[in-house]
C-alpha cells in the first residue's frame, strides 16, 4: 500500500475513534470540557441516606450544580455535603437545601429553594437550613399505623 | 510400579519447569517489545501499517457486531424490564452493559479473531521460512521489528474501537427499543445520559488498554515461538494460530474479571 | 601460517536425541573461499549457523582472530557480527515487502546508515546483479533464480567481510549457476571478502574454491587446500560426484 493510502486509512480511523470517544466522554460522561465554573458551598444534614457524590443540585427543577463530596463531620456528628454551584447562580443566605428523590425509587438529588433575603452566600459559606432525606419506609410505616389506630 | 511413580513425578516436575520457563519467556518477550518502543529510531511507518491493519480494517466488523449486540440487548432488556413496568430504564441497562462489560470484551475478542490470528499466523510463517533468523543475521532485533509496532498499534487502536462499539451499540439499542418497541426516544437517551458516569467510561477504557496488551502479546508470542511447541511447518502454524486466539479469549475474560473486581 | 579469521574447535551440537555435530574442527582464513561439501543431513547448515551465532554449540570453542569468543566483550562481538552476512538456503525473503525494500532492509534498519545514500547503493547493486526493473515486485512474483539473486543482493548490501552461503546455486539452471559462481569470485576480488559456501554443485564449485572441507555424519572427513584435497582424497571426491556412498 502506498503511503498516502495508509495515511488516509489511519486518519479515517482516528476521526471515527475520536468522535465516538468524544461522544462517550462529553455527552454521556458529562465532562465539563468548556469549564462551567462552579463555586463551593457546604451544608449539614441529619441524614443523607441514598445521596451520592456527583448527584444533581436543582432549583425549580433546573440543574444548577453537583454534589462534590459527602463526609461525616466528627464534631457535629452530622453528614457534611460539599456542593458546587454554577458561577452564574447566586443563592441568598436563607436558602433551604433539601434532599429529594426523583420518582418513588429514583435517584436522590438536592433541591434548593431560594428565600427572600438581600444577602447572598459567598464561596465557602454554609447553607444553614436543610431538610434531610425523606425516609419512605418510615412514612409508609407511619401511614399504616395511623390508619390502624383510627 | 515404583519406576512408574518416579516417571510420573518426573513428568510433573518437567511440566512445572516448562510452564515457569514459558512464563519467563513471555514476560521477557513483552519487556523487550515495550522497551523498544522508546529506543530510537521510532518505527513510525510500521506502526501506521499496523494501525491500518488492526484499527481501520476492523471498523466495519466492530460496527456490525456492536450494532447487533446493542439491538439484542435492547430486545432482551425490554422484555425483562417490561415485566416490572420499568421499561423506561432500558437506555441505562443497554448503555451500562455495553460501556462497562460487553464493549471492551467483545471488541477485544473480535480483534483477537481478526487481527490476532493474522499476527500469530504471519509471524509463525516467518519463523518456519527462517525470516526471523534472517533478521538476526542482519542484526535487526526480531522482537523489536515484529512485536513492537504491533503492540503500539494495538494500544492505540483498542480504545477507539471500543468507543465505536459502544456508540454503535447504544444506537442499536435505540433502534430496537425506541424505533421497534416504541419506548419514547427522549426517555431512552435521557436514561442513557443520566445513568452513565465518567467512571464507567474510563473503566471501560482501562479494560480496552489491558486487553490490547493481552491479545497482542499472546498472539505475537505464539507465532514467534511456534517452533518450541514440537509441531513444525504448516501444522505448527495452524496450532499456534488456534492457541493464540483461544488463549487470548480466555485471558480477556480472566483479566476482565480481575479489573472489574478492582474497579467496582 | 597466519591466524585464521575464525576457528572452530571441537564443536558439538545435539538436537533432542540426534547428534548433529560431533567435535568439528574447522578454520576459515581471511580472503579465502572455503567450500563445505557432504551429503544432505550431515549438519552443514547447522555448522554455518554456528559461525554466525544463530545456534550456540553445546560444547566446543570458537575463536575470532585467535581470541576466544566467550571472553570477548559484547560490544566487540557485536562489531564482529556486523561484518558477517548469511544467505539462506530458502532465501528467507520477506514476502510482504517489495524487492527494493527487501534488499534495502539491512540498511534501513541500521541507524548508522545515512538514509539518502541507501537508494543509490541498492540500485548500484541491483544493476550489477541484473535485477533492475523489478524494484516494486514482490518475491512471490519472481522466478526461483531471481529470488536467489535478490537474497544474494540482500546478503551483500552491507559490504560484509565474511559471507556464508547456504547452497546458493540449488535450483538454478547451469548458466545461472555459473553466473552466481562468477559473481562470488568477482565480489571476492572486488571487496576482498571471505566466503564459506555449502554446496552440492560438484564439480563446478571447485573452480572457485580455495579450500575444501567434507562433512560426514556430523564430523569432518577431511579438510585442506584444493590442491592437497585433490591429491590425497581425489578418489572419494570422484565417488561422491558419481553418487556412490562414501
Amino acid at each position: 500500500m502506498d503511503k498516502r493510502k495508509i495515511e488516509f486509512y489511519v486518519g479515517l480511523f482516528v476521526i471515527i475513534g475520536v468522535l465516538c470517544a468524544g461522544y462517550l466522554f462529553i455527552v454521556l460522561g458529562e465532562i465539563n470540557l468548556f469549564g462551567q465554573k462552579r463555586y463551593p458551598l457546604h451544608a449539614y444534614f441529619a441524614s443523607v441516606s441514598g445521596l451520592k457524590a456527583n448527584a444533581r443540585i436543582e432549583m425549580s427543577g433546573v440543574e444548577i450544580g453537583i454534589v462534590s463530596d459527602i463526609s461525616i463531620d466528627k464534631e457535629r456528628l452530622m453528614a457534611k455535603v460539599s456542593l458546587r454551584i454554577n458561577n452564574d447562580i447566586e443563592l441568598t443566605d436563607d436558602s433551604i437545601a433539601s434532599i429529594r428523590t426523583s420518582g418513588i425509587i429514583g435517584q436522590k438529588f438536592i433541591n434548593i429553594s431560594s428565600g427572600g433575603s438581600d444577602t447572598f452566600l459567598k464561596p465557602g459559606d454554609e447553607i444553614e437550613q436543610t431538610e434531610s432525606s425523606l425516609d419512605i419506609e418510615a412514612l409508609i410505616r407511619e401511614y399504616i399505623f395511623s390508619t390502624d389506630s383510627n | 510400579m515404583a519406576v512408574m511413580q518416579i516417571k510420573f513425578i518426573d513428568k510433573i516436575g518437567e511440566g512445572t519447569i516448562n510452564k515457569i520457563e514459558s512464563l519467563g519467556r513471555i514476560a521477557l518477550f513483552f519487556a523487550v517489545g515495550i522497551i523498544h518502543i522508546f529506543i530510537k529510531p521510532f518505527q513510525g511507518k510500521k506502526i501506521l501499517d499496523q494501525i491500518v491493519f488492526i484499527g481501520s480494517k476492523s471498523i466495519f466488523v466492530i460496527a456490525l457486531t456492536g450494532f447487533f449486540t446493542g439491538m439484542v440487548l435492547g430486545l432482551q432488556g425490554y422484555y425483562s424490564l417490561v415485566r416490572f413496568g420499568s421499561e423506561a430504564a432500558l437506555g441505562s441497562a443497554v448503555a451500562l452493559t455495553l460501556i462497562r462489560e460487553l464493549g471492551p470484551v467483545l471488541t477485544a475478542i473480535m480483534v483477537a479473531a481478526r487481527a490476532g490470528s493474522a499476527m500469530a499466523a504471519e509471524i509463525g510463517v516467518m519463523r518456519i521460512s527462517e525470516q526471523i533468523d534472517a533478521l538476526r543475521t542482519m542484526h535487526i532485533n526480531p522482537v523489536r521489528f515484529l512485536f513492537t509496532p504491533r503492540i503500539v498499534a494495538s494500544i492505540f487502536s483498542f480504545p477507539f474501537l471500543t468507543a465505536l462499539f459502544n456508540v454503535v451499540g447504544i444506537f442499536g439499542g435505540y433502534i430496537s427499543g425506541s424505533v421497534i418497541l416504541g419506548i419514547n426516544q427522549n426517555v431512552y437517551m435521557g436514561t442513557v445520559i443520566e445513568s452513565v458516569s465518567i467512571e464507567d467510561i474510563t473503566g471501560g477504557f482501562y479494560k480496552a488498554l489491558a486487553f490490547s496488551v493481552v491479545v497482542t502479546t499472546i498472539c505475537c508470542y505464539r507465532g514467534f515461538y511456534m517452533h518450541l511447541k514440537g509441531e513444525f511447518g504448516a501444522r505448527g502454524v495452524s496450532t499456534a494460530t488456534t492457541n493464540a486466539v483461544v488463549q487470548s479469549c480466555i485471558f480477556i475474560l480472566i483479566v476482565d474479571y480481575a479489573i472489574t473486581f478492582f474497579l467496582v | 601460517m597466519n591466524t585464521p579469521l575464525i576457528q572452530l574447535e571441537n564443536i558439538s551440537k545435539r538436537f533432542g536425541n540426534l547428534d548433529v555435530l560431533k567435535g568439528i574442527n574447522l578454520s576459515i582464513y581471511q580472503g579465502e573461499i572455503l567450500v563445505i561439501i557432504g551429503k544432505s543431513g550431515t549438519g552443514k547448515s547447522v555448522l554455518l549457523k554456528h559461525i554466525i551465532g544463530l545456534v550456540q554449540p553445546d560444547s566446543g570453542r570458537i575463536y575470532i582472530q585467535g581470541e576466544l569468543l566467550e571472553e570477548l566483550p559484547s560490544a566487540k562481538i557485536k562489531s564482529y557480527q556486523k561484518l558477517l552476512s548469511y544467505m539462506f538456503q530458502e532465501n528467507a525473503l520477506f514476502d510482504y515487502m517489495t524487492i527494493y525494500d527487501n534488499i534495502a532492509l539491512p540498511l534501513i534498519e541500521n541507524p548508522d546508515v545515512i538514509p539518502s545514500r541507501i537508494r543509490e547503493k541498492v540500485f548500484i547493486l541491483m544493476e550489477r546483479l541484473g535485477l533492475r526493473g523489478i524494484e516494486n515486485k514482490f518475491p512471490a512474483q519472481l522466478s526461483g533464480g531471481m529470488r536467489k539473486r535478490v537474497a544474494l543482493a540482500r546478503a551483500l548490501i552491507t559490504d560484509p567481510k565474511l559471507v556464508l552461503f547456504d547452497e546458493p546455486t540449488t535450483g538454478l539452471d547451469p548458466v545461472r549457476k555459473r553466473k552466481v559462481h562468477e559473481m562470488i569470485t568477482e565480489y571476492k576480488e572486488h571487496f576482498g571478502f571471505t566466503a564459506v559456501i555449502v554446496s552440492h554443485d560438484i564439480p563446478n564449485i571447485f573452480n572457485i574454491a580455495q579450500r575444501i572441507a567434507m562433512l560426514k555424519d556430523g564430523g569432518i572427513l577431511f579438510e585442506g587446500t584444493k590442491e592437497d584435497v585433490f591429491k590425497s582424497h581425489g578418489k572419494i571426491l570422484n565417488d561422491f560426484e558419481m553418487g556412490k556412498e562414501i
